[in-house]
């Protein structure tokens, strides 16, 4: 299954991504991919949108975690939101649901970036 | 999801031939945990066998996600092994390796995936059985606990689809027990991984299985939920659940009365 990526810039520096479609061992290095991107812009934040997610397994996870290493490294944001509830059983079960910033909506995660 | 049908395996041939399994059918469906019991010799872990492809069967099917295992030749079958995860009583793992190198290694034979991306994968693995902070160590530096965790790790390493677990919590303390069985249940059914499970340790079978099967000489003699099971009126399960140490179900292995092979015994 192939995967697709939309990305829009505020002005302010805050990036959302939004994926669609499975990220698995195949789809995780083009996210991957996609996101250094990303961070190699130093943007100020970058919102990940995993509404159009309906199935991740732990390289996307993995992946992901890469962008909180991003974040870290650079005291930016790295935010999640939409998490579909299969999306959010295998955060669950990887035990890293806590360690994301995990919001509902694309609006809570802008606010205080 | 994987259909068994009439599957029988023997060894040996003439008066020697043993059957080992003897029309073995069952349906092990996506989500679900099915657990296959019995005692030592029963033919349990000859059907972990057939199912991974290890030894050939006699006749019957195993049909995974459509394709007849039975038919394929070498290349067709690591194909299919491709979606399983297989976690090996005696741990399997490699002892000149460390814990992160072992559990990276089916990671790093299989995919593209860079070498960031793995090691986070290894420390979620690692996390998932309570084990980061071992990736360092060499298997002999283990207890056996641990070396079971870390073949756990390792079986799941590639987020199969299906998951063999072959005794996976004899030889654990209670608490490692508990992880293994809810890690279990958590990856049937948050995931919808396929998970046939060949225990002896009919407590956490009861607690985990959405099926259980026991086989007594190479045939089922029970299939149903843990409830099934547990009320069921044949005295060979209720032995077996029981752990009686009297009953059909012999403790000793031989076909010959133990009265006559003394008195035959040449002095």
């Amino acid at each position: 299954m192939s995967i697709g990526m939309q990305t829009n810039h505020s002005d302010n520096g805050v990036v959302t991504l939004l994926i669609e479609g499975d990220i698995d061992m195949s789809s995780s290095t083009v996210v991957r991919t996609h996101l250094t991107d990303l961070f190699d812009k130093n943007q100020k934040a970058i919102v990940v949108d995993l509404s159009k997610v309906s199935y991740i397994d732990s390289s996307g996870i993995a992946t992901l975690v890469e962008g909180l290493q991003w974040s870290h490294a650079n005291n930016t944001k790295f935010r999640l939101t939409r998490l579909t509830p299969m999306v959010k059983d295998v955060f669950e079960i990887a035990r890293l649901l806590t360690v994301f910033e995990v919001f509902d909506s694309n609006e809570e995660a802008l606010e205080g970036v | 999801m994987i259909v068994v049908k009439n599957l029988y395996k023997s060894f040996g041939e003439g008066d020697k031939k043993i059957v080992v399994l003897d029309d073995f059918h069952a349906q092990f469906e996506r989500g679900k945990i099915t657990s296959i019991i019995g005692g030592s010799g029963s033919g349990k872990s000859t059907i972990l066998k057939l199912l991974i492809g290890a030894y050939q069967a006699d006749a019957g099917e195993i049909i995974v996600d459509g394709e007849d295992m039975t038919k394929l030749g070498n290349d067709g079958l690591n194909e299919v092994r491709k979606k399983f995860g297989i976690m090996f009583q005696s741990g399997a793992l490699f002892n000149s390796l460390t814990v992160e190198e072992n559990v990276a290694l089916p990671l790093r034979e299989h995919t593209d995936l860079n070498d960031s991306t793995i090691r986070i994968m290894v420390k979620m693995k690692l996390e998932m059985v309570g084990l980061r902070g071992a990736e360092h160590l060499k298997p002999a530096q283990l207890s056996g606990g641990m070396i079971k965790r870390i073949a756990l790790a390792r079986a799941i390493a590639l987020d199969p689809k299906i998951v063999f677990y072959d005794e996976p919590s004899a030889g654990l303390d209670p608490i490692s027990i508990g992880v293994i069985d809810k890690l279990i249940m958590d990856l049937s059914r948050k995931m919808w991984i396929t998970s046939i499970v060949v225990t002896h340790e009919i407590p956490s079978a009861m607690r985990i299985s959405d099926k259980i099967i026991m086989l007594f000489k190479g045939k089922i003699i029970a299939d149903g939920s843990p409830e099934e099971l547990e009320n069921s009126s044949d005295p060979r399960v209720v032995q077996f659940i029981k752990g009686d140490p009297d009953g059909p179900i012999p403790f000793s292995k031989s076909q010959v009365d133990y009265g006559e092979e003394l008195k035959q015994m040449k002095m």
